[in-house]
């Protein structure tokens, strides 16, 4: 089956952002097809690579960017909300006039569209949180 | 083939950020020609009330924003009538929201329909896509 994956919430304030990992890892382990992952309202936080949880807890940042890097997912955090709450990559620090990025690897900052997209391409889109 | 979306908006307008943020997928998807449908539910009932004002507390007030959604081609708009009672609302401390319908002659007709909880569970059961803010 193909899924999407939509996460509105923060990591660590919120469980949805560890469900959505544990249930993307599941999936993918049944041999489910994960369309894209759209990280939405403060969901857009579990993007920063600039997190450091204590060494004894899990680093959702990370384990994010390691399931990606292992099955080539497709991270998108929304433009709209990443540049609300000071979310950006290269390319937009330097269009916004920043002076830094926090983007970790394996994410990609795109628009809204491609949550929709995920609607429509998906068989499923899985929201968690909100 | 188009697929039915829903956006299902159960929050208050200005406690968070998830009425705006809605409000944005939904003007951004339009451009997507689906079959879009809104619902408000429990305090998102309260995005719809007119007559808002946010001076006081310093943030946009992004209400008038429903009232272009016509033009969006969003023109099915749920209002649960339970969260309304409830709440001590009646569809008048509502924005009246319109659409014109191109196939009557551009038409204008209500948007809003005021729906029980038992027809708008049958509603969200015949949708593809839901989205919950």
């Amino acid at each position: 089956m193909k899924l999407s994956i939509q996460i509105n919430e923060g990591p660590y304030q919120h469980q949805a952002a560890d469900s959505a990992y544990q249930f993307a890892k599941a999936a993918l382990a049944k041999g489910h097809e994960i369309f894209r992952v759209f990280f939405y309202h403060d969901g857009v936080n579990n993007a920063t690579r600039l997190a450091v949880p204590p060494q004894d807890d899990r680093n959702i940042t990370q384990q994010w960017t390691d399931l990606q890097k292992e099955h080539d997912l497709d991270l998108v955090v929304c433009i709209a909300a990443a540049q609300r709450r000071g979310l950006m990559d290269e390319d937009e620090a330097k269009r916004q006039g920043k002076d830094a990025n926090n983007i970790a690897e394996g994410f990609r900052i795109s628009g809204l569209g491609q949550l929709i997209e995920a609607g429509i391409e998906s068989d499923h889109l899985v929201t968690f949180g909100a | 083939m188009a697929k039915k979306f829903m956006y299902m908006n159960t929050k208050a307008p200005y406690g968070t950020i998830y009425a705006l943020e809605s409000l944005e997928v939904v003007l951004i998807g339009a451009a997507f020609e689906q079959d879009v449908s809104l619902a408000f539910i429990d305090d998102g009932v309260y995005q719809l009330t007119k007559g808002q004002n946010t001076d006081g507390i310093g943030m946009k007030n992004f209400s008038p924003t429903y009232s272009a959604l016509g033009d969006y081609d969003v023109n099915k708009i749920y209002v649960e009538k339970e969260s309304l009672e409830e709440r001590g609302l009646t569809l008048d401390d509502l924005q009246h929201l319109t659409w014109e319908d191109e196939d009557e002659d551009w038409a204008e007709k209500d948007s809003i329909k005021l729906v029980s909880r038992a027809e708008l569970a049958d509603i969200l059961d015949d949708q593809d896509v839901v989205l919950s803010f």
